[in-house]
């Protein structure tokens, strides 16, 4: 405001590509949310309304009583959660080993851990097919369990270990002087402070787990019913044909738990992202 | 890898505390706490890690088709599938494909993501809210609702794609039918990938901006220096290495895309968005041949880590000068 106007002037250029930025980036989900909500007669229009002029949860009702609405969302909240809970599990104890005890091969571990995390993934599909079928796990949501398990064990182990690393280790010592047992130490000083570290790391891992689509894809085939959101999503010119109010719907329902899980996040994100490059 | 210095160079956490009973087995017993604790990663990492690249390797070299799949057994035959897959001349059609696509996509998403990390450096603070807001929620759109976003958006009959450019006067695309022709589908799914990763790298690079001291830029101010020869001498030769950790993530991420292309064209029309992920995953479930699939993957993973080999060393070579 107390600029002169020649540097005001010299602003607009820059704020009319910010504009740009924000319209290109936030339509598509705009028209994701606006479709959803629009009567079928507005999305079947020659000229498109921009606004939800008469909104309706017709669409979100339809998707909610689609086949097996229920059952795919309850199979991707299993698989999802029990995997992000195994690997945190797993995860804390060897950031635990890793960062508080000393012993022969650690180096090598830590160094398996980083290789670990850039496996291509997506070039094991045939053996995990294969190996899948070999052991009867085809079509099993425990397979899949597994495998999102293991997609995200390296990246939660490295988070882990970082955040554990900035926790004193000198809180712990105090603790056991104070007649704490090793175990009890950690249990009751540490782990309350790793609270937060666990939580968005778990949730990274949600994010990666419940968004998967190339295994989920190819390990479950003839059992429809243990299908997950991505590959039930993906298919919806089977389920919806060309029901677009409805595809949108479903996808706006699917896309709530990631977007909540970015508002718990908020600033957090773009550090962990680089430190552990999440990204389907 | 920009993790924080971790607890390596910490001295050695003091012994428990004194025992109280049978002091040699609780020695023993804590000598073998680390490896009791590490046991469920390795177990993890054996079977579902490194037993499918063993037997990734192996089908390569065997004979593996659907009727092996069903026995369970499969012959040896050396090097033949990689002969095979090295002689047709499809694979390396999809290779070069492949090459095009991942530096199209990269070029595209490293160039709008740096302008649009500059531009939010210059934003006022309110703007700069929105803008990042927009990138998140960008950003926070799973792979598939995206993907089904997009074809919605270029849907030909009610698509508002194609009401708004037949509105600006761009009448034969009234109706057009984006998903039917090689270029157009081509277009989209680049337009997908960039519109996907241009959030990631743009709020990566504005991280990386926001550390620069603001001296820097005063002193390039101060000597005349343009924008762009700020940005050439300033602003880049600092954050070097950010923008080659960004560039060599976006190389991978679209390198080994899969589930866009798959949704949307399965690689097709006849063979216009078919990636080498694609070919193999299309070789080994569509036409069962899983030796010939296997030994694509490798390949894939051979060709990916030779361009990251080399893109790294170039950046460091460069950054080795310019110290």
């Amino acid at each position: 405001m107390n600029h002169p106007p020649s540097r005001a002037l010299r602003r607009v250029p820059l704020n009319l590509a910010a504009l740009l930025v924000l319209a290109l980036s936030a339509f598509p989900v705009y028209w994701m949310a606006i479709t959803a909500l629009k009567p079928t007669a507005d999305i079947q229009a020659d000229t498109p309304t921009f606004l939800p002029l008469h909104p309706t949860l017709e669409h979100f009702r339809t998707a909610v009583h689609a086949d097996g609405f229920g059952t795919f969302w309850r199979n991707s909240l299993l698989v999802t959660c029990g995997a992000v809970l195994m690997s945190l599990v797993v995860a804390l104890c060897a950031a635990f080993a890793v960062g508080r005890l000393r012993w022969r091969g650690r180096r090598a571990f830590i160094l398996m851990v980083f290789v670990a995390q850039m496996a291509p993934w997506e070039a094991l599909l045939i053996p995990m097919y294969v190996i899948a079928r070999d052991t009867d796990m085809l079509d099993s949501l425990t397979m899949l369990t597994l495998v999102y398990f293991m997609t995200t064990l390296p990246f939660t182990v490295v988070t882990l270990r970082g955040f554990l690393a900035a926790v004193p280790v000198e809180l712990e010592e105090s603790a056991q002087v104070d007649g704490c047992s090793r175990a009890g130490a950690f249990r009751r000083i540490t782990l309350p402070l790793l609270a937060p570290g666990l939580l968005s790391t778990s949730l990274f891992g949600f994010i990666t787990a419940w968004n998967e689509f190339a295994f989920a894809n190819t390990l479950i085939i003839k059992n429809q019913d243990a299908r997950t959101l991505p590959v039930w999503l993906s298919s919806f010119a089977n389920v919806f044909g060309t029901d677009w109010g409805a595809t949108m719907a479903a996808s706006s329902l699917f896309m709530l738990p990631v977007l909540l899980v970015f508002l718990v996040l908020q600033n957090k994100v773009t550090s962990g992202m680089t430190a552990g490059a999440v990204k389907g | 890898m920009l993790t924080a210095p971790q607890a390596d160079t910490r001295p050695a956490a003091p012994a428990a505390p004194p025992p109280v009973r049978r002091p040699a087995r609780r020695g023993r017993l804590a000598a073998a706490w680390p490896y009791l604790l590490i046991a469920p990663t390795l177990v993890g990492t054996a079977f579902l890690l490194l037993y499918p690249v063993a037997r990734n390797l192996l089908m390569s070299v065997q004979h593996f088709r659907m009727a092996e799949l069903i026995r369970g057994d499969a012959e040896f035959v050396g090097l033949a599938n990689y002969t095979q897959v090295l002689g047709d001349p499809d694979f390396w059609t999809v290779t070069g494909r492949t090459l095009w696509w991942t530096a199209l996509n990269t070029g595209l998403i490293m160039l709008i993501g740096t302008l649009a990390a500059l531009m939010l450096k210059a934003l006022g603070r309110r703007m700069r809210l929105a803008v990042m807001s927009g990138l998140v929620l960008t950003w926070a759109t799973p792979v598939i609702a995206a993907t089904t976003i997009f074809q919605w958006l270029f849907q030909s009959r009610f698509g508002v794609v194609n009401w708004a450019l037949d509105a600006l006067g761009f009448h034969s695309f009234q109706n057009y039918a984006w998903f039917a022709h090689r270029g157009s589908t081509f277009f989209i799914l680049v337009a997908l990938i960039v519109w996907q990763s241009v959030p990631f790298a743009a709020l990566t690079l504005y991280g990386g901006l926001t550390t620069i001291p603001a001296e820097l830029y005063e002193a390039a101010r101060l000597d005349g220096a343009g924008a762009w020869q700020t940005f050439r001498l300033v602003t880049f030769p600092v954050l070097r290495p950010l923008f080659a950790l960004v560039t060599s993530l976006e190389v991978i991420w679209c390198f080994k895309c899969f589930a866009q292309i798959w949704v949307i064209s399965q690689g097709g029309p006849g063979d216009a968005t078919t990636t080498l992920p694609v070919y193999a995953f299309q070789i080994a479930q569509s036409l069962h041949k899983y030796d010939l699939g296997s030994a694509v993957s490798t390949l894939t993973v051979l060709i990916l880590a030779a361009a990251l080999v080399f893109n790294l060393r170039r950046m460091f070579r460069q950054e080795g000068e310019a110290l």
